[in-house]
């Protein structure tokens, strides 16, 4: 096992050097912030001479999704990055990645989207993305982004599972900050993560073979039942390997991570960046004896039902924090925790608040409040409004 | 066409399959044409929007693999020889 180097880099930059340890073989990418740094690196690396690989100048995101539709159906291990309106251009070939069963991987610096235009931390271009199929991972901070882009292509390509990733890193707050990580010596990522070697077919002039066929009415409902089967047996899977990964790398990955849950009365349910915000907030409540905790969420698809029931089942009440929103019902986070609990005898109150739209900052105080009004809707019984928006400013508002 | 069993991702390892693929199962009325008014005019033949039609000996016949059941011939047809009927399946 080789030695693990110490770097001092920049989100973008922890995602692009993930990818380049996995040796990519076809990079299609349109630079879009916040993510642009990744193709940059990518670029980098591939003059330099320290990545073989192609990387194909697309002129739109939609084309750079296409392209890696095309490159990974050769059997070219694929990856891109993309942002908010670069994820919505993509939206229509997303689905089409997930229904070739393509282990496509890519790296998307969290934004807004428009209108109004914002160019700043959000989770609304993925939670958008949510039914389109792909994987998706958020990762705390710059070393989860690294080692989420290895994992990602790890999992993807299994063969019990072949669909694509994505790994979301918070823009700005990730992507343009500097943090240190540890970076995985090359052998090492060898050795982790085998060749790609597509076991359901390849482009071959030599051996040609239709894909994306039409799927009449009489098919199409088997082939999407299938393409699910293989989504909902992923978690056991995504264990298995996160397992692997810790006794490989040193490094613990959950699908949900719980902190301080145990004995925890309320606990906040987190995702992304915000979740060390979330922990440091948790600590100073535990210090005046508030029994909260802190469950963060990594691997949002497939959605982890299993260790949300586990995790938050005897809490008597969870503050789902979502940093998105589905405008006419509330958080996506929200939505599908409250549909994890519908069949349950026992189920926590839960309450939703909407933070962190468009990079508006999520301090501790607020996670704070969150605790309280959770707490109180507990103590009174009573969820007046179940979607709270937090660290509104009344000054500006109408 | 007889049913197959589906692959992953629906990838087909024969190539030219789509020769195989009958679109006829989309109709709900089949057109039957009698053999006695037909004066082999060939209207049904220019007007079937899925060529579809066929010229035999005596009369014209539909090539149900294909046939949508769209009823533009039995309209077209000057002596009234086509019907569309309810294709009991």
């Amino acid at each position: 096992m080789g030695e693990q180097k110490g770097l001092t880099i920049q989100g973008n930059m922890a995602t692009a050097l993930g990818a380049k340890l996995c040796k990519p073989d076809v990079i299609p990418a349109y630079p879009i912030t916040p993510s642009t740094l990744f193709p940059e690196k990518i670029s980098e690396y591939i003059a330099d001479g320290e990545l073989d690989a192609e990387m194909i100048r697309v002129e739109s995101e939609h084309s750079a999704m296409s392209a890696c539709i095309g490159a990974s159906l050769t059997g070219a291990r694929t990856c891109t990055a993309s942002a908010s309106q670069g994820v919505a251009l993509m939206h229509e070939m997303l689905f089409i990645a997930a229904g070739m069963r393509l282990p496509i991987v890519m790296a998307v610096g969290n934004r807004a989207l428009s209108a109004p235009i914002n160019i700043w931390a959000d989770h609304q271009d993925t939670m958008a993305s949510r039914d389109s199929g792909w994987m998706q991972f958020y990762a705390e901070k710059n070393q989860e982004g690294l080692d989420l882009m290895i994992l990602a292509f790890r999992i993807a390509e299994d063969e019990r599972i072949l669909l694509p990733a994505m790994v979301g890193i918070d823009g700005f707050v990730l992507t343009h900050t500097v943090e240190g990580v540890q970076v995985p010596a090359q052998e090492d990522v060898d050795e982790f993560l085998p060749s790609y070697e597509p076991p359901h077919g390849k482009l071959d002039p030599e051996e040609p073979m239709t894909f994306g066929s039409l799927g009449t009415p009489e098919y199409y409902q088997e082939l999407k039942h299938d393409q699910t089967q293989a989504i909902e047996n992923a978690p056991e899977v995504i264990d298995e390997i996160f397992d692997e990964f810790e006794e490989e790398f040193g490094r613990e990955y959950n699908r949900v991570t719980p902190y301080k849950c145990e004995d925890a009365d309320i606990i906040l349910l987190t995702m992304g960046s915000m979740s060390g915000t979330a922990r440091a907030a948790v600590d100073e409540m535990r210090e005046e004896g508030k029994k909260v905790g802190l469950a963060k969420m990594t691997v949002f698809r497939p959605f982890p039902s299993d260790l949300i029931k586990e995790i938050l089942g005897d809490a008597d009440g969870v503050a789902v924090v979502d940093r998105n929103i589905s405008p006419g019902f509330g958080g996506a986070v929200f939505a599908e925790t409250a549909g994890t609990f519908i069949n349950e005898s026992k189920s926590p109150l839960l309450k939703n608040f909407i933070v962190g739209l468009g990079g508006r900052e999520i301090f501790k105080k607020n996670f704070k409040e969150m605790y309280e009004k959770t707490k109180e809707a507990v103590e009174t019984g009573e969820v007046e409004k179940p979607v709270e928006w937090i660290n509104m400013d009344e000054d500006v508002m109408r | 066409m007889s049913k197959v069993k589906i692959t992953i991702a629906g990838v087909n390892k024969k190539p030219g399959s789509s020769r195989e693929y009958k679109t006829g199962g989309w109709r709900t009325m089949k057109p039957e044409v009698d053999i006695e008014k037909c004066i082999q005019c060939l209207k049904c033949f220019d007007y079937c929007p899925d060529g579809a039609v066929k010229k035999t000996e005596d009369a014209i016949e539909f090539d149900l693999d294909y046939c949508k059941g769209c009823g533009i011939c039995e309209r077209e047809c000057p002596v009234d020889a086509i019907e569309m009927k309810v294709e009991e399946k």
